[in-house]
């Protein structure tokens, strides 16, 4: 039977649906005491979801007569994913715990089911076939990240960064199912190879302006820049953990996803589309590194970094071919492992009566009392800024390379010069760690898990050359599939 | 003899209301709301539209998903409304300004 082959391959999807419905009844019934318990559960059904797309998720091919992907493409962007999920989900009892003058109290139970069904929401979006499929997946998303953004129920900060993740966030659904009703019209489908068919044989005015309404709503999501002003406010008032979350797992699955759509629904109108990405990555570039030199907290400074980072990855798809989108995912997975790393080491910023700061002057003299901290600090800021020798220069490279190789040396030429504006605020931080007289006392190391969790993505980032062949291979695979 | 054109002109001005109420509307939040319902709705009728004119039902299904979501969009819209309001205890627009830069 059909049906059959179809559930066996969006399996991940139904494990963690099915995992955090049952989650959900523990919430309920055990009340807050069992969110540890809710949370490593969680955890182990993402790693369940994780093993099952060795096999029939990641080599299915099309499912329900291809509403739904199950390839290379899909399980790569889903490992990224669900990894960041699990993080997110590990650090966050602490956090909660801990300081805040009881502003946040205990974590609460249904931190964990939201984190796990966001995460089905973005596994339906990168392997999305259709416009109907990207559009629930996206949804199912963005409504449990509304609610994550304004966790912290009584920090005023945390509801106004909900409020306006919410707002700015369903105008875009709004645009982008505007787009979504304009293809359809006009090319008489709702699926990727329906509308690239109807695209094949030149596009018409229609299907120009709901090409145009899709990106920009797509751009909204990985917060690229003429549709990037929510991204700095919900960061600094969203509960660090759920920083962390979203800058990781839901720009990877939106990137999957713009590019799957620019690629398999649109790679007909490539010449259309090519102009718009390149604007909006070299926008995303320029701002994002101009505008955080002013920057004086944390986790606004790391918003500016992620737009500036969407912008490199978009170069990447830029280039339109299969070698650039092998570098854009090569370019997510080692984004994603330094932003967990920057992240994780800003929870560890907390003053010496254990309340979390995010002030970057409140760093100063770090290196003083916490040499290994400061050290792993100074590893993810020389990465992002794409110092040689750590992985942040290898994945910048890779976009490069696949740009000059599809004839876009202009591009490739700026945003080589724009990250060395970038670069000019990665090193003031580090500046400010090791060279600035000490500000103030710093809480010790207060959890082994984070530590080991920043030691280990330090060491990826150091030595993750050994991991090349790996990373190689499955990138290459993953664009090979679309 | 209304026609297609006549329908999308005037989904196209819904739309364009509904983004007009999010950016020029200096008031309150909940009009936001009302706004965004405003565009899901000429959304709908673009889908309808087209689906009658392509004699095709996947536009009317596809409008059935857009209301459904939408009902769970604005209930999730009026709860965090309401615990900005306990913390702050206004819902102006302009008052939404404790984080700059």
């Amino acid at each position: 039977m059909i049906e059959t082959a179809s559930l066996l391959m969006t399996m991940p999807e139904l494990l963690l649906t099915g995992a955090g419905l049952i989650l959900l009844m523990v919430a309920t019934f055990g009340g807050d005491n069992s969110a540890r318990l809710v949370g490593w559960l969680a955890v182990a059904a993402l790693a369940v979801a994780g093993w099952s797309l060795c096999g029939l998720p990641s080599t299915g091919g099309e499912a329900f007569d291809g509403l739904y992907r199950a390839d290379a493409f899909g399980a790569f962007a889903k490992v990224l994913i669900y990894v960041a999920a699990a993080v997110s989900i590990v650090i966050a009892p602490r956090f909660f715990a801990t300081g805040n003058s009881g502003i946040g109290g205990a974590i609460r139970a249904e931190y964990p089911v939201l984190i796990i069904f966001a995460t089905v929401g973005m596994g339906l979006m990168v392997s999305a076939g259709d416009m109907l499929t990207l559009y629930v997946g996206l949804e199912l998303n963005s409504l449990a990240a509304y609610v994550l953004a304004s966790f912290m129920r009584q920090d005023g900060r945390s509801a106004e960064a909900g409020l306006k993740y919410f707002v700015l966030g369903a105008l875009a659904s709004g645009i982008l199912l505007y787009g979504i009703s304009l293809l359809y019209g006009f090319t008489g489908s709702t699926s990727y190879t329906g509308i690239a068919t109807a695209m094949a044989d030149g596009l018409s005015n229609g299907e120009l302006f709901g090409l145009v309404f899709v990106l920009a709503a797509l751009a909204f999501k990985i917060s690229a820049v003429p549709f990037h002003m929510w991204t700095p406010d919900v960061y600094e008032g969203a509960p660090t953990p759920v920083t962390a979350f979203f800058a990781s797992a839901p720009k990877v699955a939106a990137m999957g996803l713009l590019v799957r759509v620019s690629m398999e629904a649109m790679g007909s109108a490539l010449t259309s589309w090519q102009q718009i990405v390149i604007f909006v990555a070299l926008a995303s570039i320029l701002f994002g590194a101009v505008a955080a030199i002013g920057q004086s907290n944390i986790k606004r400074l790391l918003a500016y970094s992620s737009i500036n980072n969407v912008g490199f990855a978009l170069v990447g798809l830029a280039a339109g071919t299969a070698e650039g989108v092998a570098a854009v995912m090569s370019y997510l997975a080692i984004y994603v492992v330094m932003t967990l790393g920057s992240f994780l080491c800003v929870l560890q910023m907390r003053d010496a009566d254990g309340n979390p700061v995010e002030d970057i002057a409140s760093l100063a003299g770090l290196s003083q009392s916490r040499k290994g901290l400061a050290a792993a600090f100074a590893i993810f800021m020389f990465s992002l800024a794409g110092i040689p020798p750590l992985m942040g220069f290898w994945a910048k490279f890779l976009v490069f390379d696949a740009a000059v190789a599809a004839g876009l040396t202009g591009l490739a030429v700026f945003g080589i010069a724009a990250s060395v504006i970038g670069a000019f605020y990665y090193l003031k931080i580090i500046k400010t760690i090791y060279f600035d007289e000490p500000a103030g006392e710093y809480a010790p190391a207060g959890s082994t898990l984070e530590s080991a969790l920043i030691a280990v993505s330090a060491a990826i980032i150091v030595l993750g050359y050994l991991l090349n062949p790996l990373l190689d291979a499955t990138s290459k695979a993953a664009a090979a599939a679309l | 003899m209304i026609g297609l054109q006549h329908y999308l002109v005037v989904s196209a001005i819904l739309f364009v209301m509904g983004v007009l109420g999010i950016f020029i509307n200096r008031k309150n939040i909940i009009i936001i709301l009302m706004a965004i319902e405003l565009i899901l709705l000429a959304v709908n009728l673009n889908l309808v539209a087209f689906s009658a004119f392509l004699g095709d039902l996947v536009g009317q299904v596809f409008s059935m998903f857009v209301l459904t979501v939408a009902a769970g969009e604005a209930a999730i819209g009026l709860a965090i409304l309401v615990i900005y309001f306990r913390s702050r205890g206004t819902i102006a627009v302009d008052d939404a300004n404790r984080m700059k830069g």
